[in-house]
Parts: C-alpha cells; structure tokens; sequence
C-alpha cells in the first residue's frame, strides 16, 4: 500500500501530484507542505486577503457527504489563492438521479476543472478518483470513509509545531473513537513520520481496531494513565452516526471514564496543548472549561486548517502545471 | 555551481552598500521623506536591507517581502519549496517606502513585490534602490538608486551569495528548472 500511494501521490521529483493520505509519504514532503503553510499564515491577517497564485483556476469541492467546517475551510483556502470554486453537493444532485462516480467525473472534466477536493463515505474513494481523473487534474482527500484525512492530521501536526517548536521528544495521547476515526489513523501516521517520541491512544475497547498496536502507538484503557506527563492531547469526537450497535453503555459514561475534564488534564505536562478536530460534543469528548481554557488551541486548528489547506491546493496545482508543460513542450 | 567567479569580495559589497545608503539619504531629503518604511525582498534584498536600515539608523522596523505567491512563472516552474512568510511591521497605508533588493534584471520580480505591497495596502510612495543595474528588461520598472551598473553578456548571470561572508559572483546561465534552486529568481 505504501509504495502505491507513494507513486500515486508524489512524481519523480518528490513533488506532489495528489494528496490522498499520509500513508507513503515521508518526513521530507510532509515538513515541505508544513513549511509552505507558515508562509501562507500571514495572507489571513492582511487587507486583501488573498495571492494570485492560482488565478484562473477551477477548484470542484465534490462532497458526497456533508461536512460544513471541512468544506469551507477547503472553500476559503481556494478562494485565497484566486482559484475559482464550485461546491457540488453531489449526494443532492447527480448520484440520486442514478448517474455513476465516473460519469460525474467526466462531465466535471469536461467543464475543465483543475482540482477535485473530495469528501465520501466510502473508503478509496478519493483514491479511485485520482487514478481516473484527466493528466493535469490534481485531487485532494478531504475524508473517505474510515480511511483517512491527511489535510486535517497536517493541520494538527501544523499547530503542534507552532506550539512546542518540535515533533521529537514530544509524547502525544489520541483519545476517543480510534476505530471509526480517518482523522486519528492519519494522526498516527503522520505523528510516527515526523519522528515523535511516543504516540498513545486511549480509548475503551469497543472504541479500538482490533489491529490498533500494529499501527505503532502505545495502547491505554485508563484515562488517567493515558494522559499523565503527555505534551499534546488530541480529542476525537464520538462519532454516533457511524456507530452500529451498543459500542457504548451511555454518554455520561463515557464522559466519566474518557471524557477530559480539568482534574484529568491536571495529570499531563504542564504546559500541554489540548486539540479536537471538530465540532466537540461538550460535556461527552471534555469539559466545556477545559475547551475554552487557557491550554486549548482548537480554534487555532481551525484558521491553520486555512493555510495547510492553501499549501496543498498550491503545491498540487503547481506540479500538475509542470507536468502539463512538459507533455506540452 | 561551476564556472562561477567572485566579482567583488565582502569588503566590495560593503563599499557599494555605502554608496547606495548616501543615496537614499540624499533623495530623503531631497523629497522631503521622514521615517521611511524599508522593505527588503527575500533573499539577498533583506541581507541589504538590514545593513542599509542599520547604517541610516531608521526608526520603523525592517519589512521583509517574499514575492513566490506572486510570481508570474508559478505556471511553469510550481510552488517555491522555500517560501518564507512576508512580514510587514507596520501598515502601510499612506507610508513611503524604500523598496531593496540585490539584482534588478527582468523586472518581474520587482512587478511582483508591487503587485504584493498593495495587497497590503496603499503607500504614499514607493523608491526602488537596488545593488546591481543590469541589462535584459522585459519590463518598464526602472530603478531610484543603484550602485552598480555591470556590462554583461545575455547569457551572463549575477548573484549576491551571503549572508555571511556577502559577494557577487558571475557565472554563465545553465539549466535552472532543477527543484531547490533559486527558481529563476534573478528576476
């Protein structure tokens, strides 16, 4: 697997063709997309708010399932870089009526569109799409399945950085849903890329792969332990609407065993970051005092989500250019 | 990286860098400009930059400009591997600026940090100084200041290597599209 992805995402160059997971990506791309962010941070703070960089072009955000926060982070990043956008809510339109993934994508193709960003419940799908679409045509993963999520697991990796200035020496505690979550499975890997010290997660054991060690993570069924002398604890959200059958007893239950409160917080490094992907269940995933305290950084995940997400679009739009000029020169 | 030879040695650049300060402080005042912003444009316009703004003893804070999302050439070449953020200390709005960098050749760079400045906002004023002058303009932008005006053949290009110890160096146009070099930023 990690060899294709490594074929299907980067040319010879080790330049970025897609960006469908982390999986077979190495520590050198990665620090790339996290380094091109950091210049990208400031256009958020000016008057125009925006670079020409990709004037011209059509950016299609193809969601086949809903996502409000992903889809116009997505949205804004294109925008910023001057790329026109089209948001296709396609479980609305085309796939009701019967059309095929394919045939929506060739008629999108067809109307020249530059980038797909792609969001579906079934795992592969983003995949599928890159190895169909048209040379020149660049598609971003912005979720599929129980898969992944590599722009969301970039922008943790981004505000971890920009809080503890390195990834090596840091422990790091994913706490939650493991086995429902493409966010936490793209955490790991990118965490263990980027050469962290320890990478821990916590979570019941209806809540876990059955796989999860083999994944290189250290496994705890205590919160309390799970979290003691961490630098980074990264909340996941319970993700009901995934959840068939009893995996849980209640939600009050598992705030009283999983749930971060400020006591539970106390057990971990002083000055540890606290992260969720988003949107929280307050009062089940943390305490509300705990979200909006002094050591939470989740509304800074949201506005880097901005700027890994310009760096992506940026740089896959950049190396399909070259590639399109060398085919046409 | 080969046939490349040194032009001037650090103690060269400095005596250049000096000339170019009594320039700008002789035009200041000739325009009647006080507390001027200066920006330097990555990367061997800021290396000029912070001595510049050292030697006039300005008072607003060094501005830095890195002009890769406003390239012309992202088309060809992709995304800059190495870009860094801008960093404007201040508005500026109604400011005049003293705009740095080390080699004026095409243009395009020059068209680019314009096209960025005002993005930020709209200046008083905008004074181009630049440590070398040389021929192959592709656009109308012409230099305030500058303190060196080499005679070069076309496939001739120079560069400020720096920051520690500074030169400039002549060598002869070869294959740039490499990843990681300067990306045709002779520009």
């Amino acid at each position: 697997m990690s060899l294709s992805n490594r074929t299907l995402q980067l040319d010879k160059e080790q330049r970025l063709l897609h960006f469908l997971t982390i999986d077979g990506l190495g520590r050198e791309i990665l620090t790339e997309i996290l380094d091109t962010s950091e210049g990208f941070t400031g256009v958020s703070e000016r008057t125009i708010k925006k670079v020409p960089l990709c004037r011209g072009k059509v950016v299609a955000n193809l969601f086949f399932e809903n996502s409000t926060r992903t889809r116009t982070t997505f949205e804004l990043a294109a925008k910023r870089l001057s790329a026109d956008v089209l948001n296709l809510n396609i479980g609305a339109s085309a796939a009701s009526k019967g059309e095929t993934l394919l045939d929506t994508l060739h008629n999108l193709e067809a109307m020249h569109v530059d980038m797909f960003i792609v969001r579906h419940a079934s795992s592969g799908a983003a995949h599928f799409i890159a190895q169909h679409a048209d040379r020149g045509v660049g598609v971003i993963n912005a979720g599929d399945g129980r898969h992944a999520h590599p722009t969301q697991a970039m922008l943790d990796m981004f505000t971890i950085r920009r809080h503890k200035g390195e990834f090596v020496g840091l422990r790091v505690a994913i706490v939650g849903d493991i086995l429902h979550s493409r966010v936490a499975r793209s955490q790991i890997l990118a965490l263990n890329t980027l050469g962290v010290s320890e990478v821990r997660v916590v979570a019941p054991r209806t809540l876990l792969p059955s796989d999860a060690r083999s994944l290189g993570v250290h496994v705890y069924h205590d919160m309390e332990e799970g979290v003691r002398d961490v630098d980074v604890i990264i909340m996941l959200r319970l993700q009901k609407e995934r959840m068939q059958g009893t995996l849980l007893p209640s939600e009050h239950e598992y705030f009283s065993l999983f749930g971060l409160t400020e006591r539970r917080l106390a057990l971990a490094d002083s000055e540890a970051i606290v992260m969720h992907p988003g949107p929280i269940n307050r009062g089940v995933e943390m305490d509300s005092m705990v979200a909006d305290g002094a050591q939470s950084v989740i509304l800074q995940q949201v506005s880097y989500g901005i700027a890994i997400r310009m760096a992506v679009i940026s740089m896959v739009i950049g190396t399909q250019n070259l590639h399109m000029q060398e085919v046409a020169g | 990286m080969s046939n490349r030879k040194t032009l001037m040695d650090t103690e060269a650049v400095e005596s250049l860098v000096d000339i170019m300060a009594g320039k700008i402080w002789t035009l200041l005042n000739e325009r009647e400009i006080s507390n001027p912003l200066m920006i330097g444009i990555r990367t061997g316009g800021v290396w000029l930059a912070e001595m510049l703004h050292r030697e006039l003893g300005l008072e607003e804070s060094l501005g830095t400009l890195d002009i890769s999302f406003y390239r012309d050439d992202f088309t060809r070449i992709g995304m800059n591997p190495e870009v860094h953020p801008s960093d404007l200390p201040i508005p500026v709005d109604d400011r005049h600026i003293i705009l740095i960098d080390d080699v004026l050749h095409t243009g395009r760079t020059i068209r680019a940090a314009l096209n960025e400045i005002f993005d930020y906002g709209r200046p008083a004023s905008i004074i181009l100084a630049t440590l070398v002058d040389r021929s192959g303009r592709e656009l109308p932008i012409q230099p305030d200041i500058i303190a060196l005006h080499p005679e070069l053949e076309q496939d001739q290009h120079i560069t400020l290597i720096g920051p520690d110890p500074l030169g400039l160096v002549i060598g002869s146009k070869t294959n740039r599209s490499s990843r990681g070099d300067e990306q045709g930023k002779d520009a």
